[in-house]
């Protein structure tokens, strides 16, 4: 029962990934691609964490975390860098 | 029981992160294409980290609370990176689709 | 506050919450955590307390309980509201920008109505004009604008403005 259901949650998940990344390689504009990257992460996350329901291992979560603060940054600098024409100021 | 919340749990995630990425693939501009993720992962990545909780509670002896910290992290930045990216799109002009109805003085 | 409570506590709930965070990363409640997260909160909130210009204030802890009991029930509606949407015909929505007015003056309370306008129903709050009065909003799908800002300042503002006030 639950190997179906992670079964059938990977390949959404995966088909997910898939349509982002799309979007991430016909833009057309640098927010598009901004947007798509950070929904990148967010599907990433949600795939390692299937990942680690089916290992039964816990130790995917870090990996996850360390995506969610990390992809948060990403954005945010692309954002200010696409706003001010630097990121630091 | 517990098997079938699961379940459910997981699929209902995996349906809305799918949504979610259904939205920014076909929607016709970039602020429309803004709505998908913000809201369609927050949920799908929710209910997906909910069911990990679920179970690492219940297949070991000690209750796992950590998965909480990345939901309660992606509800605060979910809507702060929309915000940014969207205000950089306001501010290099990016053009709407015709039919977006304009602010009444702008 | 008294006095000696209020000089090594200035943000008492920032402290709580780094505690709660540092309790959680660990997941364990052990006694050795308990203590070096303490130090860690108690010593992060005091030396960062220079940062953290205005003081937080939070009146009336009911309301913001029933205001995230009502933001949560409306996270999930928005999300099937917006699935609806999404896998619908695209041809037929009706997007647009409106400006909202806003009353609340605190820069907390104005950044967590943006945060709750972003998270609930097919609304993405954009932009903050310089002077702070008004909030530019984008929606997925709008037939009548004035009942949105409505429904927006009575539902979220409303309860946030009674929550967060100047100190």
């Amino acid at each position: 029962m639950l190997a179906t259901a992670l079964l059938i949650a990977f390949s959404l998940v995966i088909l997910a990934l898939l349509l982002s990344f799309i979007r991430l390689a016909i833009g057309p504009d640098v927010p598009d691609r901004i947007l798509a990257l950070d929904t990148l992460y967010i599907n990433a996350i949600a795939l390692l964490i299937l990942a680690g329901l089916h290992f039964g291992s816990s130790l995917y979560f870090e990996a996850a975390l360390l995506i969610a603060v990390m992809g948060f940054v990403g954005t945010v600098a692309f954002s200010k860098y696409l706003l001010r024409g630097d990121i630091m100021e | 029981m517990l098997e079938w919340i699961l379940s459910a749990l997981i699929v209902i995630g995996a349906f809305f992160t799918l949504v979610g990425s259904i939205g920014l693939y076909k929607l016709p501009d970039f602020f429309m294409r803004l709505h998908g993720p913000t809201k369609a992962t927050t949920l799908g990545v929710g209910a997906i980290l909910i069911a990990s909780v679920l179970y690492f509670s219940f297949t070991t002896s000690d209750i796992s609370l950590h998965e909480v910290l990345i939901t309660l992290f992606l509800f605060i930045t979910a809507p702060i990176s929309a915000h940014l990216m969207a205000k950089a799109a306001l501010h290099i002009r990016l053009k709407r689709v015709g039919r977006t109805r304009e602010p009444a003085d702008n | 506050m008294r006095e000696p409570v209020k000089k090594f506590f200035p943000h008492p709930v920032l402290t709580l919450v780094l505690w709660g965070v540092w309790l959680l990363l660990h997941d364990t409640v052990a006694p050795g955590h308990l203590v070096l997260g303490f130090i860690l909160a108690f010593s992060i909130s005091l030396l960062t307390s220079g940062f953290w210009e205005e003081k937080v204030c939070i009146r009336a802890p009911l309301i913001l309980l029933r205001f995230l009991g009502i933001v949560l029930w409306d996270i999930l509606v928005a999300n099937v509201t917006v699935a609806k949407l999404i896998l619908g015909r695209s041809g037929k929505l009706k997007p647009g920008f409106f400006y909202v007015e806003l009353d609340i003056q605190t820069p907390v309370g104005i950044s967590i109505l943006a945060n709750t306008i972003s998270l609930t129903p097919g609304t993405v709050s954009c932009d903050l004009t310089e002077d702070r009065t008004r909030l530019l909003v984008h929606a997925l799908h709008v037939e009548d604008i004035p009942a949105m800002v409505k429904q927006i300042k009575e539902r979220y503002e409303a309860p946030l403005k009674e929550v967060f006030t100047e100190c």
